[in-house]
């Protein structure tokens, strides 16, 4: 019961941290970014070659992986998604799909489609709370996740490139209107977000150790899920909904089905969706005139 | 009197609608100029093509003697022009102090705390709210904070659009005052109103827009008494 309450805590913490990138992006470019999912897929195949063919340690291919993806969300958006500025939601929802595959398939071009195994970068001992045993990673795993909690409210709350953050995300021409250059608050953004999917990426590798170019699709859709479920653009609400869905899932797995388990999750999603459009800590802004 | 700002033949589309048709007009440091016409009449499209959120499509806009036309908005607050634009757009969700930091964005972090000084001083009501999020302000304190915003970044020429919107009476007539005094305190001031009899009231120069066009010009007490200006806008 409680080594079940753990990994769920544990893999909820891997869906929050890959949420955390989309509800940032959502909030403050205001479009939902589904190549998010392959960004972890590349930061898991980064985190595998700086470790087995350039013998970096786990730490510098940690920071490695997520120099690289942080790169990565930078182009990508150079590239794909700011050409779009001022076009239809669809059309850049489209393009997200479009940037998706294409890192799946690069992805399959380089490193085939054959699983790796990716290297356990945490070596520690597994440990006792009470009566069950619970894996390090799962620890490791939740103890990243609050650091990056912690660290994110205070850049959102108390910088000033975060209390920018937070005035493009409610209103891009009157931020604009302050000096703000909207744009470069976007790049950060994917930036952070892209550098949190490199984390999730190694932790989630770390807990399933099979590597392949698809890896991050399914976590993807589910931390979107988890967004959502939070409710999308709320920090806090990325958290719970992550932390929730890990938990949920788990359980699901462990006392009515492993193939259900989805199921269950996603139908969890429409009755939070029907009680509370918003999701559980969204909320909706009165104009007041 | 030196030239603040300088807009000659002005035009600007929205889309296929031709919202500005050669719009051209000055102002003066030291001015208090307004821009007074009906609703649609394209005070509001002019005042954001100045300040960088539109592109003109043809026409040109100096700044303190300087071409600016087409630089991009977050740009020009640096070199000294803010709008305070229609409906106020304060940021609902930040506190009252962080809106009004985010005013200073552009300005070095020494210099912010001498400027908050000086709005509270200006807005008292601010100060006393400084905490509380912006959204829970009242209509008339929320145009408070938008226009200390504004002030925030020490601007050359500040720019307000509509600032009496929604306001009731009362309000409306400290909102004029606070303008009148910010001019008094060397605050170039651009100036869109709907309320016409207010605006012309304080205005050193008016120009009239209708349809995208300058029809009328002069200063404040000459439209207060133009025959068509009265028929028109202060009702007869």
């Amino acid at each position: 019961m409680v080594s079940y309450l753990i990994n769920g805590i544990s893999l909820g913490a891997v869906y929050a941290i890959i949420a955390l990138g989309y509800t940032m992006v959502y909030g403050i470019a205001k479009m939902l970014n589904f190549a998010h999912g392959d960004v972890i897929m590349v930061g898991g195949y980064m985190a595998y070659c700086s470790t087995s063919y350039m013998g970096f340690g786990p730490l510098t291919s940690v920071l490695f992986s997520m120099l690289v993806c942080t790169i990565l969300g930078i182009v990508v958006e150079k590239l794909a998604y700011k050409p779009l500025r001022g076009a239809s939601s669809l059309a850049v929802l489209i393009t997200a799909i479009g940037v998706s595959y294409f890192l799946q398939n690069a992805a399959l071009l380089i490193w085939s489609s054959n699983p790796k195994a990716f290297p356990n970068l945490f070596d520690l001992p597994q440990v006792q709370v009470g009566d069950s045993v619970v894996t390090s990673v799962a620890l490791v795993t939740i103890a990243s996740c609050i650091v990056i909690m912690l660290a994110l409210t205070f850049f959102t709350e108390k910088t000033k490139m975060g209390k920018a953050m937070r005035a493009v995300s409610e209103d891009r021409g009157a931020a604009a209107l302050m000096g703000i250059n909207v744009n470069s608050t976007i790049s950060v953004t994917f930036a952070i977000g892209s550098g949190l999917a490199a984390v999730a990426g190694v932790l989630l590798c770390s807990a399933y150790p099979t590597l392949m170019p698809t890896t991050g699709a399914m976590p993807g859709i589910k931390a979107f899920t988890a967004a959502v479920f939070g409710g999308i653009g709320s920090i806090p609400g990325a958290m719970l909904g992550g932390i929730l869905l890990g938990v949920i899932e788990i359980f699901a797995k462990a006392y009515v089905s492993t193939q259900l388990s989805d199921a269950i999750v996603f139908a969890v999603l429409i009755v939070v969706l029907i009680v509370k459009p918003t999701g559980l800590l969204g909320r909706k802004l009165t104009e007041k005139v | 009197m030196s030239k603040v700002l300088k807009v000659e033949d002005l035009h600007v589309y929205y889309g296929s609608i031709h919202a500005i048709k050669g719009v051209s007009f000055e102002v003066n440091e030291g001015e208090i100029v307004t821009l007074i016409g009906a609703n649609g009449a394209g005070k509001s499209t002019t005042l954001n093509t100045v300040a960088g959120l539109l592109k003109p499509a043809k026409g040109s806009i100096e700044f303190k003697g300087e071409s600016i036309t087409g630089i991009e908005a977050h740009k020009l607050v640096k070199k000294g022009m803010s709008l305070c634009p229609e409906g106020r757009r304060i940021f609902q969700e930040l506190t009252v102090k962080e809106n009004l930091e985010m005013g200073a964005y552009s300005r070095p972090t020494a210099e912010i705390a001498a400027s908050l000084d000086m709005v509270y001083e200006q807005f008292p009501r601010l100060k006393e709210r400084y905490k509380q999020i912006a959204g829970t302000l009242s209509g008339g304190e929320q145009q408070m904070l938008a226009m200390g915003r504004s002030l925030m970044s020490k601007p050359d020429l500040m720019m307000l659009d509509e600032p009496s919107m929604g306001l009731a009476p009362i309000l409306v007539e400290q909102i004029f005052e606070i303008i009148s005094t910010l001019n008094k305190n060397g605050t170039t001031i651009l100036l869109v109103e709907q309320n016409a009899q207010m605006a012309l009231s304080i205005a050193s120069r008016a120009y009239v827009l209708e349809t995208g066009r300058i029809v009328t010009s002069g200063t404040g007490e000459k439209l207060l008494k133009d025959d068509s200006v009265r028929k028109a806008y202060l009702g007869g």
